[in-house]
């Protein structure tokens, strides 16, 4: 009998270290976060990617293990990203007709989610004694991680807490944008899907997706425009006023 | 399946490639989105196998995030010494973000359906 605990620990441990463990764990809380949501009715609060992000972290706490642990695992989901973006061209095709026609709304609603986001946060954060370091890591937080941080970097800011300011906003996007938008009266799959994409990239994207094809389209496309727009225009004005 | 697997971890991969020679501010996964769509509107239809792959990447795209979304966890002492600026910040400027967005498409596209 005395072997027993000794038998589990060495299974533990030989589990703990396999990469299998953290991505079937994660294959299964995301699920299962996927199923309280639908069965919740879609309750913002109950965010899929929230819930099981915060299930995730809670159990790595509980068993002491290391994020860098979990990420060999998880790092078989994670690298599924990339392709996943470049497949968004597949419903922007679909649906390109319709984004044509509306180029120029398109371009303009953009222009003003990015200077709104960008410039709302560091108003908003400096009036809130924001310091020199937070305001330029919260300046680019809507635009996609890579290129966040690299705008971060020009600013001359803290890229690893843009990198987790993103991560922070695309969630939130998720979870307030489709509320938000409905409750503003806005039900125009389109222009739903440029203010979730300009807002909160690819994390609002992936929830812009789940409404209909158009709602994604424009939602990875304003995601894409937003990251270039920002990258362009926000060093520009930042040092117009620091200068 | 396999082709277009391979095409769309082709389109990444020149993506990656491209954004750092030509140094613009678009991460190579944008990049390669243009190249894949490039390659749709010179077929001129989406290829029923490429559908296929595409959507099984898209269906669960948010469960994608997940992992860097953990990654948050590890970094949350960051936020602590300047949580109010970050959450007052952070929070009304992304709600400002939507609702400006989307007004603004509106208004423009207002009788574009």
């Amino acid at each position: 009998m005395s072997e027993t605990p000794e038998t589990v620990r060495d299974v533990w441990v030989y589990l703990a270290a396999n990469p299998l463990l953290h991505l079937t764990l994660t294959l299964i809380l995301y699920q299962v976060a996927a199923l309280i949501f639908e069965r919740s009715g879609g309750k913002p609060l109950l965010n899929p990617v929230m819930l099981s992000i915060l299930a995730i972290a809670a159990l790595l706490i509980v068993t002491e293990t290391s994020y860098q642990t979990y990420f060999e695992g998880a790092q078989f989901i994670h690298f599924l990203l990339g392709p996943a973006t470049v497949a968004l061209a597949i419903p922007l095709y679909r649906q390109f007709e319709r984004v044509k026609r509306s180029a120029l709304a398109l371009f303009a609603s953009i222009l003003a989610g990015s200077v709104t986001a960008a410039g709302s946060a560091v108003a908003l954060g400096a009036l809130t004694g924001g310091s020199a370091d937070v305001l330029s890591s919260l300046a680019p937080k809507s635009v996609t991680a890579p290129v966040a941080m690299g705008i971060t970097q020009a600013l001359g800011g803290l890229s690893s807490l843009t990198a987790v300011l993103v991560i922070l906003t695309g969630v939130l996007g998720a979870m307030i944008g489709p509320w938000l938008l409905t409750r503003i009266g806005v039900d125009n799959p389109a222009a739903r899907g440029v203010a979730m994409g300009t807002a909160g990239h690819g994390i609002a994207t992936a929830r812009a997706l789940e409404e209909s094809e158009i709602t994604g389209a424009f939602s990875g496309l304003a995601m894409g425009l937003n990251a270039l727009a920002t990258a362009v225009l926000l060093p520009l004005v930042w040092n117009l006023f620091a200068g | 399946m396999l082709a277009y697997l391979t095409l769309i971890f082709t389109c990444q991969l020149v993506g990656e490639a491209a954004v750092r020679a030509v140094g613009v501010p678009v991460p190579g996964p944008v990049a390669g989105m243009v190249l894949l769509f490039l390659f749709l509107s010179f077929k001129g239809e989406v290829p029923e196998k490429l559908a296929t792959v595409g959507d099984t990447l898209l269906r669960h795209l948010s469960l994608l995030f997940v992992p860097a979304g953990v990654g948050v966890m590890a970094h949350l002492s960051l936020l602590r010494t300047s949580w109010l600026p970050i959450s007052v910040g952070l929070i009304l400027s992304t709600v400002l973000a939507i609702i400006v967005t989307a007004l603004v498409m509106r208004r423009l596209s207002g009788n574009v359906q």
